[in-house]
């Protein structure tokens, strides 16, 4: 039978949902009170990563990188997928030590994707690394894409099977119609078997109006880009023990960020870079390739992202209502996983069990949680 | 970090008077300009321009020297040579100078940064050798540098003719002056022409430059339609059409130079996020002000060219109202007091822009000059072409912060300054709405490239 | 593309030695780089990180970026927009920038 499905966000989530829901023959429709990929899923910094993932997380991210590999075949773009490899290097003993244990955990969990290497190979894999570094945590494999060109290519797939997207439009309302929903958004009015909360940092309006609230926090993590420079650095790297993400594009462009923080003006509802992140971030990447001292910052820019306490996502059924799926608080690190949440959000909202263990993302575990108004 | 009363950013016209009237005030503002030396470019060199005869540059330069003379008073603390990087919503001021990065605050913040010239994107623009009216103007004022073998002038506007008329004057031969301007608008104009009468002195200007041009026997093509720059490496020749279908016309030369208008500088009002609107009559993005010229963010105004097109004698009268509404903000005169001041300044402004509107109906580039060929080149920073953009456009791509991703169309180095009101323009058009919803850059700090060194250096500051 | 205007005054600034690409170019003071370089007939001082297409000063105000140079080993540095000085080195640019 065909549902009407109606997806608030047109993020890489809401777009991923929409392509498999309208694959299985469902009628679906999304709304965005902007664009599709207007915050975190447009502008965030692209990263195709397993390594470092909470365990929670590792057995989707596995199954989203197999689905990386084959990105052309799903929505007809490669998105800008390199596959260069990602490395979490150790500034100190410690850090390695971290990373050691690191291994250890991920290898008692049944993975073997995250692997240390020595500071012989480090310097072998990235000769530009200062040589302070005592090792590192490698995964082959790994590496970015283009965000703003992924969340694209899975609106326009979602277009090509018939999607319908409503952008500019804000959900002002939700009123309980049978089994369904009646969508108010403005003078617009949606009517819904199924609805699909996929609003990033605005979700928690929705889990509030369902009931449910949620500790959701809107966060924006801030990121950087220099000019263009000679290619001297192959895989991503990121650190252990202070926030990092460092890469360079094939145009020779050098991309930093990782988890420093901005502001949310949510009243103009954009994203405020801060100079002290900035610079905080500007001094890892000093330390680890000192040459980039005299690299310049062509922009800055942030994004609004929600983010939960626990730092996983809440990717499960509504507990309030049968028609309900949830999808949001990737909490800056949902930009890998899409190929598989869409997937797991078309299984719940069909009533399906999904393939993989999804407990931990159940938005019961915030039962009690008051909103704070 | 230092707290100052007011920052003024700029000292052209608008910047120079906002200082000297803030000072009267009893306020000490900092003003900031990038160039090395006072004037903007309108009065740009004036203290050390080779140029001394002074009917080469005209009475109108020469007029910019009691502005220049007021900044040297020793309540302005001036900076000459100094970027502005950084501008938030709380005030707090980036500057770099030289290679130094530091951090200021401001308790009010006066925009006075000026105009640039209308991206003019024609096949083969980016050759060396194709230049802007205005970097003529600005070699001829600084470095008594002038073409050394007979120059195309290529556009429309009273910039190209004044330059046209200096070269002429400083004795350099002008092989042909390329003019771009639409013949109906010649039509249109006319009926708008009483209206101009109010600022007579600057339209009798026009027509006498005008004269000056024909004396001359200058070779002056009207009604050119299209117009390429030509060459391997450099610019070797150009070629132009007046009407579609009509003979092509080569000639050789080794400078063109060309010019189509000016238009606000946004970059720091756009990071900034004031709101602008789209002036259809000036084709170009406002600011928008109140009738003190302050914008929707607190504390911050715009005067001069940067807030829309008025002129360098109008932007000196906005310079000196927003030095009062900034006295006024900061609690240093009251209505009363200032009342008649104000009331004749805003007099005076009237009659300086009743021009205007003449000037931006007859020297209106058509749409062809700002929506160009698929081939033609948008962003000369990262090569992105007017058929990309367009294709971009087909894909969904409904304005420029969306096409930026896929092409990196802005992303270069001049950050979206040459290309933005094209692109703009072009997706609009391709989208089939208007440039108001289409929008503009997201812009964001640095507005001009740092090193991760001076970033370092500038949080440092800001922390003290 | 440019020449010095004759004219009474120039005579008396001061002249300004700089090196462009090793190459001896004398300047005035007051001059900017970008200016300096016209006058001395440099046409293009870079070539572009995409395309490897050769560039020159194009805006002299700041805004356009084409006149980017190394001056005294610092790269990407506005020509238009700083004053020459004495034995000041500068270097056309080609592609993108290496550091280190």
């Amino acid at each position: 039978m065909s549902a009407r499905v109606v997806i608030v966000g047109a993020g890489l989530h809401g777009c991923s949902a929409a392509v498999h829901l309208s694959a299985q023959g469902h009628r679906v429709t999304v709304i965005d009170k902007a664009y599709a990929g207007r915050h975190a899923s447009g502008v965030n910094a692209g990263g195709v990563r397993r390594l470092g993932r909470h365990p929670a997380e590792i057995p989707l991210a596995m199954a989203a990188w197999e689905r990386w590999q084959r990105m052309a075949e799903v929505v007809g773009d490669d998105c800008g997928f390199r596959p260069v490899g990602q490395i979490k290097v150790a500034e100190s003993d410690a850090d390695l030590e971290a990373l050691t244990g690191r291994e250890r955990q991920v290898r008692s969990l049944g993975f073997d994707h995250e692997y240390l290497i020595t500071r012989d190979e480090l310097c072998k894999r990235v000769p530009a690394l200062s040589p302070h570094c005592p090792g590192g945590l490698a995964c082959d494999g790994d590496g970015y894409a283009n965000p703003y060109r992924t969340v694209t290519a899975w609106r326009r797939q979602a277009q090509r099977q018939g999607v319908s997207f409503h952008e500019g439009v804000t959900v002002t309302g939700l009123e309980a119609h049978g089994s369904g929903w009646q969508v108010q958004a403005g003078r617009h009015r949606f009517s819904a078997d199924i609805l699909i909360n996929c609003a990033g940092a605005w979700a928690g309006t929705l889990c509030q109006w369902l009931g449910e609230p949620v500790p959701l926090v809107a966060e924006a993590p801030m990121l950087m880009i220099t000019e263009r420079l000679k290619p001297f650095l192959g895989p991503v790297i990121g650190a252990t023990s202070r926030p990092l993400s460092f890469k360079q594009f094939e145009n020779g462009t050098v991309l930093i960020g990782g988890g420093v923080r901005g502001e949310v003006d949510s009243r103009r509802q954009v994203a405020e870079t801060c100079l002290g992140g900035l610079a905080e971030n500007a001094d890892t990447v000093v330390s680890l390739f000192p040459f980039m001292h005299e690299a310049r910052i062509v922009r800055t820019w942030a994004g609004i992202e929600a983010v939960m306490p626990d730092q996983i996502p809440v990717l499960s059924r509504s507990s309030t209502s049968a028609s309900v799926i949830h999808a949001f608080g990737f909490s800056a690190h949902g930009f890998q996983l899409s190929p598989i949440s869409g997937e797991i959000v078309a299984d719940l909202a069909m009533e399906r069990e999904p393939a993989y263990p999804i407990k931990p993302f159940s938005i019961t575990r915030f039962q009690g949680h008051r909103s704070s108004g | 970090m230092t707290t100052h009363d007011l920052v003024i950013l700029g000292s052209g016209p608008a910047g120079m008077a906002a200082a000297a009237t803030a000072v009267t005030h009893g306020i000490k503002p900092v003003v900031v300009d990038e160039q090395p030396a006072p004037g903007g470019q309108i009065y740009r060199s004036i203290e050390s321009t080779p140029v001394k005869e002074r009917r080469i540059l005209g009475e109108d330069y020469w007029q910019g020297k009691a502005l220049i003379d007021g900044l040297g008073d020793p309540r302005i603390d001036y900076r000459p040579g100094t970027t502005l990087w950084q501008l938030t919503r709380r005030l707090e001021v980036g500057l770099l100078r030289g290679e130094q990065a530091s951090m200021i605050r401001a308790r009010h913040v006066i925009l006075a940064h000026g105009a640039m010239e209308r991206p003019f994107p024609i096949p083969g623009w980016t050759l060396p050798g194709v230049m802007t009216a205005g970097s003529g103007q600005i070699l001829l004022k600084s470095a008594g540098l002038a073409p050394s073998a007979p120059v195309v002038l290529a556009g429309c506007g009273p910039l190209l003719l004044l330059l046209a008329v200096q070269y002429l004057r400083a004795g350099i031969p002008i092989a042909a002056l390329l003019d771009t301007t639409s013949t109906g608008h010649y039509r249109d104009a006319l009926r708008l022409l009483p209206g101009a009468l109010r600022s007579a002195g600057t339209l009798f200007k026009g027509v006498g430059l005008l004269a000056e041009l024909r004396r001359a026997g200058v070779r002056h093509v009207r009604h050119v339609t299209a117009l390429e720059a030509q060459g391997d490496e450099r610019l070797e020749r150009i070629r132009w059409q007046c009407g579609d279908g009509a003979e092509w016309h080569y000639l050789s030369t080794p400078l063109l130079l060309l010019h189509q208008g000016v238009v606000p500088n946004t970059q720091v009002t756009r990071a900034l996020d004031c709101t602008h609107d789209w002036d259809e009559r000036q084709l170009a993005w406002h600011p928008r002000t109140d009738p003190w010229l302050a914008t929707d963010v607190e504390g911050v105004a715009v005067a001069g060219d940067a807030g829309g097109i008025v002129g360098a004698k109008a932007s000196a009268i906005q310079g000196r109202l927003a030095g009062l509404g900034a006295a006024m903000a900061l609690g240093r005169a009251g209505e009363e007091q200032t009342r008649k001041e104000v009331k004749r300044l805003r007099r005076d402004l009237a009659r300086e822009t009743a021009i205007r509107p003449f000037l931006d109906v007859l020297y209106r580039p058509a749409a062809h000059w700002r929506l160009p060929e698929d081939d033609t080149l948008v962003c000369r920073c990262e090569e992105v072409t007017a058929g990309e953009l367009r294709r971009m456009a087909d894909q969904g791509c409904r304005g420029p912060n969306q096409t930026k991703s896929f092409t990196r169309c802005g992303m270069g180095p001049c950050q979206g300054r040459m290309c933005g009101l094209t692109v703009s323009e072009l997706l609009a058009d391709a989208n089939g709405q208007s440039v108001a919803e289409t929008g503009y850059y997201r812009l964001r700090p640095p507005f001009k490239p740092i090193t991760l060194g001076q970033l370092a250096t500038a949080a440092e500051d800001a922390s003290r | 593309m440019f020449k010095r205007l004759p004219l009474p005054d120039t005579s008396a600034q001061k002249s300004v030695m700089v090196y462009f690409d090793g190459q001896q170019v004398t300047a005035r003071d007051g001059d900017t780089i970008a200016a300096a370089l016209l006058a001395a007939g440099v046409e293009a001082c870079r070539t572009t990180p995409v395309s490897g297409a050769p560039r020159g000063p194009y805006c002299m105000m700041g805004v356009c970026f084409e006149c980017l140079v190394e001056v005294d080993g610092v790269p990407n540095v506005q020509g238009c927009q700083i004053l020459v000085k004495d034995g000041m080195q500068i270097r056309s640019q080609h592609g993108a920038r290496r550091l280190g």
